[in-house]
This record gives C-alpha cells, sequence and structure tokens, in this order.
C-alpha cells in the first residue's frame, strides 16, 4: 500500500502524483486536504478502470485507490509497446555466427524504440540469449531497467540446463507466455 | 477569489456613488465600469492580472494582455490605453519580464492600443496584467443585463481552457503557441465587436473565472431572465472531455459548481463531466452574447465571415427569473 501526501498541493498535482504512483502499485492513498482535489483524484481512479473511495478524516480527505485485475495487468506506459517473441537464439535462418551477430544488434537497437517493446518472450533456443549471450543480457538488462518485462520459458531452461544461469528477467510459465501472445500485438523473430 | 467571499467583502463597503455619469458601476456584476464622458461618448475601464498559465513567458503576456483587453470588447467598446501590472520575484532573471513585458505589448498592439505606463511589485510569485481603458458610443454599450425573453445565446470561442491548463501543468500536453488551449487564450475578442453592433445585440460578458454556466447565471441575474443552454450544442476543445475524466479539472471548477448551481436547474441525465467543463474557469474567454432571434443567424454568419469561426448559438432566453435550465 503506497501513501501520498497531496496536502497543501495545487491541482493537477494531486492527480499528477497519484497518476505517476498507479503505475507501480496496486494499491494507494492519496491524501489531500480539500474536496476538489479529492474528486478529481478520485476520476482519475475512475478514468483508469480502478475503484476508488473518499473519506474524510478530520479536515483532510483519503482517496482509496485499488487497481482491479484488469488493469493492473497492463501498465499504461507500456500499453501501446510491441511483444516480441524470440523463439530461437539466433535471428533469421542462416550461418549461426551471422545469426549470433544480428540478434545483440537487434536487443541494442530495441533500447532506441519509442515507445520500448512491452514484453520480450524468450522460447525453445531463444531462452540462450536470455542466459549465455553476454553482449545481449547487457541490452536485456538496459531494457528491463527500462521497464521492459523480460520472460523466459521455464520448461526451455529446464530441457537446457540453464535454469541456473537465467541473468536477466523472469521464469514464465506456458499460461502467461499464450497469455501475452494472445492478447498483444505480437512480432515473432 | 471566489464570487461568494467577494460579494460577502463588498457587501461591507459603501461604494455607493451619487455620480450620474457613471453609467456601469459595481451594481450588476458586469465585465467593466462605464462612465459617461460627453453626450456621445463613454469610457470603459478594466484591470485583470494573475499568475502565468503558461511556461513560456511571451506568450504568458500575450495570453494576460487578450484576457484583459476582452473586458472592453465584451461592453461593446474598443480599447485605446493599458497600463501593465506586474509582481516579479528577485530571484527571477530580468530576461523572464522582458518576455513577458513584450508579449503583453505585442497582443496590445494587435488590439490597437497603447502602453502608457504601468507598476511593478516584488513578490513571490510572479504576476502580470494590464489595466485598460477603452471608448465607446452610447447607444453600442453592451451591458450583460438586458438580455431578453425570446434572444438567442450565442458563445464565440470554445471553451476547455482552464482543464488544459491543469493538463499542460500535470505535464500531459505541450503549452506552447500550438496547444489549441495557448491558441484559445490568445485570440483577441475583437472580431465579434463589429458584428455584435450590425445586428442589434441587446448584452454581452465575456467568458471568464466563472465558467460558462457562472457567466450564464450572471446574466441571468443582472437581466432577470432564464437562459436555456441546449449542451450539445456547446463549442467544446478536442481533448478537454478526456482530461476532465481525469480529473484535471481546476478548484475554481468546483468553487464555481457551488456557488451557482443553486440557479441552475440541469437535466439528471447530462454526465458529471458536462458539468465539470461547464463551470471550467475560463482565461480569455469567448464573449456570450444575447441576441434577437430575428438576428441570429446574420450575426452568426457575419461574425463567421470575420473570422469568429467557432461561434455557435448554444441556446435562448426562455423566460423571466434568474436561473439557467441546462439541457
Amino acid at each position: 500500500m503506497k501513501k501520498i501526501d497531496a496536502k497543501g498541493l495545487d491541482c493537477p498535482e494531486p492527480v499528477v502524483l497519484t497518476k505517476n504512483a498507479l503505475k507501480e502499485n496496486k494499491e494507494i492513498i492519496t491524501i489531500v486536504d480539500n474536496e476538489a482535489a479529492a474528486n478529481n483524484v478520485k476520476k482519475l481512479a475512475t478514468k483508469l478502470g480502478a475503484k476508488a473511495e473518499i473519506k474524510k478524516i478530520d479536515s483532510n480527505f483519503e482517496v482509496n485507490i485499488k487497481k482491479t485485475e484488469k488493469n493492473s495487468e497492463k501498465d499504461e506506459n507500456k500499453s501501446e509497446g510491441k511483444v516480441y517473441f524470440f523463439k530461437s537464439d539466433k535471428l533469421g535462418k542462416g550461418e549461426d555466427e551471422l545469426g549470433n551477430v544480428l540478434i545483440k544488434g537487434f536487443l541494442h537497437t530495441l533500447l532506441e524504440l519509442d515507445p520500448l517493446p512491452q514484453k520480450l518472450i524468450f522460447m525453445n533456443s531463444g531462452v540462450k540469449i536470455a542466459t549465455e549471450n553476454e553482449d545481449a543480457i547487457d541490452s536485456l538488462k538496459k531494457l528491463e531497467d527500462k521497464g521492459v518485462t523480460i520472460l523466459s520459458c521455464g520448461t526451455c531452461l529446464d530441457y537446457y540446463g540453464l535454469e541456473d544461469k537465467l541473468d536477466v528477467g523472469e521464469i514464465s510459465n506456458m499460461y502467461e507466455i499464450v497469455e501475452s501472445l494472445n492478447s498483444s500485438n505480437v512480432i515473432t523473430i | 477569489m471566489g464570487p461568494k467571499t467577494l460579494s460577502q467583502v463588498l457587501r461591507q463597503v459603501d461604494f455607493f456613488s451619487e455620480d450620474e455619469d457613471l453609467l456601469i458601476g459595481l451594481g450588476t456584476a458586469d465585465d467593466a465600469t462605464v462612465y459617461k464622458i460627453d453626450e456621445e461618448r463613454a469610457i470603459i475601464q478594466s484591470v485583470d492580472f494573475f499568475t502565468p498559465v503558461v511556461d513560456d513567458p511571451y506568450l504568458f503576456g500575450q495570453v494576460a494582455a487578450a484576457n484583459a483587453i476582452s473586458d472592453i470588447y465584451a461592453m461593446g467598446g474598443k480599447p485605446v490605453l493599458a497600463m501593465n501590472i506586474v509582481c516579479f520575484p528577485s530571484c527571477l532573471e530580468e530576461e523572464v519580464l522582458v518576455e513577458i513585458l513584450r508579449g503583453g505589448a505585442a497582443k496590445v498592439k494587435e488590439a490597437g492600443a497603447t502602453i502608457a505606463g504601468g507598476h511593478t511589485v516584488k513578490d513571490d510569485e510572479p504576476k502580470y496584467g494590464l489595466s485598460v481603458s477603452g471608448f465607446v458610443k452610447h447607444e453600442n454599450i453592451l451591458p450583460n443585463s438586458k438580455a431578453k425573453k425570446g434572444d438567442k445565446l450565442v458563445l464565440t470561442k470554445s471553451i476547455g481552457t482552464g482543464i488544459y491548463v491543469s493538463a499542460i501543468k500535470g505535464g500531459l500536453c505541450e503549452g506552447g503557441k500550438e496547444n489549441p488551449a495557448v491558441k484559445n487564450m490568445l485570440t483577441l475578442n475583437d472580431k465579434a465587436v463589429d458584428p455584435m453592433h450590425n445586428n442589434d445585440v441587446r448584452s454581452c460578458t465575456d467568458v471568464t473565472g466563472f465558467g460558462l454556466l457562472g457567466h450564464m447565471v450572471e446574466m441571468a441575474r443582472g437581466s432577470n431572465a432564464e437562459l436555456t443552454l441546449d449542451t450539445d450544442k456547446v463549442p467544446i476543445m478536442d481533448g478537454v472531455r478526456d482530461y476532465a475524466e481525469m480529473g484535471l479539472v481546476p478548484g475554481g471548477a468546483y468553487d464555481n459548481k457551488d456557488n451557482f448551481i443553486g440557479d441552475t436547474e440541469i437535466n439528471n441525465n447530462l454526465e458529471e463531466v458536462m458539468v465539470d467543463m461547464l463551470f471550467d474557469p475560463q482565461t480569455s474567454g469567448g464573449l456570450l452574447i444575447s441576441v434577437p432571434a430575428d438576428k441570429a443567424s446574420d450575426l452568426l454568419r457575419d461574425l463567421n465571415k470575420n473570422g469568429v469561426e467557432e461561434a455557435a448559438i448554444i441556446g435562448e432566453v426562455t423566460g423571466e427569473g434568474t436561473k439557467v435550465i441546462v439541457e
């Protein structure tokens, strides 16, 4: 539960602070000192599909905000970005060496994208990118720092014996991966 | 200040004047003071200043000037002289003030008037505005208190600048001169004056701090008239609805709602966001005009021809009383 003290701040500060906090928190209490600000914060929450309640406490107002399941799934900032699905550790078919070079360049270039990708998903030999390819891992870490979700298939890591070597991102399952591929704008590499 | 506090304060001071040449004073909450000079002409005086609404000092200067001059047009007059009013902190660079004043001077020049002086005060927060004087022929004076049953109501600019300024301050959009709200605020109301005089307009006020509905209530009170607003017809800037739904509604809109809702009758099916937009305080807003019904389409045509493209008929005067019906 994140608390935002927005007492004494003029419009639109309480709304902006709440909006930013909602990107990373599922439950927020925003405290303001006037009813107009409380109503505005509640409007924001409702517009973003969250539930909000206003409680008057002494001379202040607390707005309790809870994200519902649906909107906690897609982070507002990332919603525009695409999902990239890597099913191999090389880019394209041809010489392995070239495929390796290309994948490094590709990931490095992804960093320049606006908006950034929403998710990168690694499957089959693709998981080797997030475990063995040092240059690629470097780019992936930078992407992760910027809020990009990086998922590697658990079954695949297990198969290649790489589970302990996962250096960036999270281990994911078939359900989550299928959900991501189903619900989003996907590019397959 | 909110209208309630202000009227409480003003009530305790005796502003009564026996001067018969004071044609419009504090009595009818009009846009500006009008004083008879001779049998032909009267002088209009008004003053307005505020804290920055946009970051760019040159644009702020222009907006503040357009806003201050607007009161003269709203009374049916033409601006002639202006004086700068400046509050400025010592910690800010002089260059900022130069830009603000350059912006103000450019707008006053565009309006065909002259800046002839001013006054500065050291203050924690910058503020800028002008005291403006203009002339008007007696038959051209347009008070806010002459709306008559059967008249059509015309609004010359789209609304939503207060909400837009919140969005700019919140970093949700750029506040440069391409911003639709900045463009809106930079536009003088000068082009509406001649069309008003050529089409027998009875009453006029400019839509500013009290929001469209607040100023309609003031017109209803002053004219002892019942105004009906057709919300579908109100021009609203693109994007404003979205920002209003996000809660970027300025505190002034809530104050206006508190103060004026008692004199309104709002259709129960109207969305809350629409009510917020109707009470949104405007900076350098458009003119709200009451025109005889048979002249309304001519007025609209003349306004459009003169470059006032957003002008629209938004309602009518439906009876006597002092309320605004919102459909």
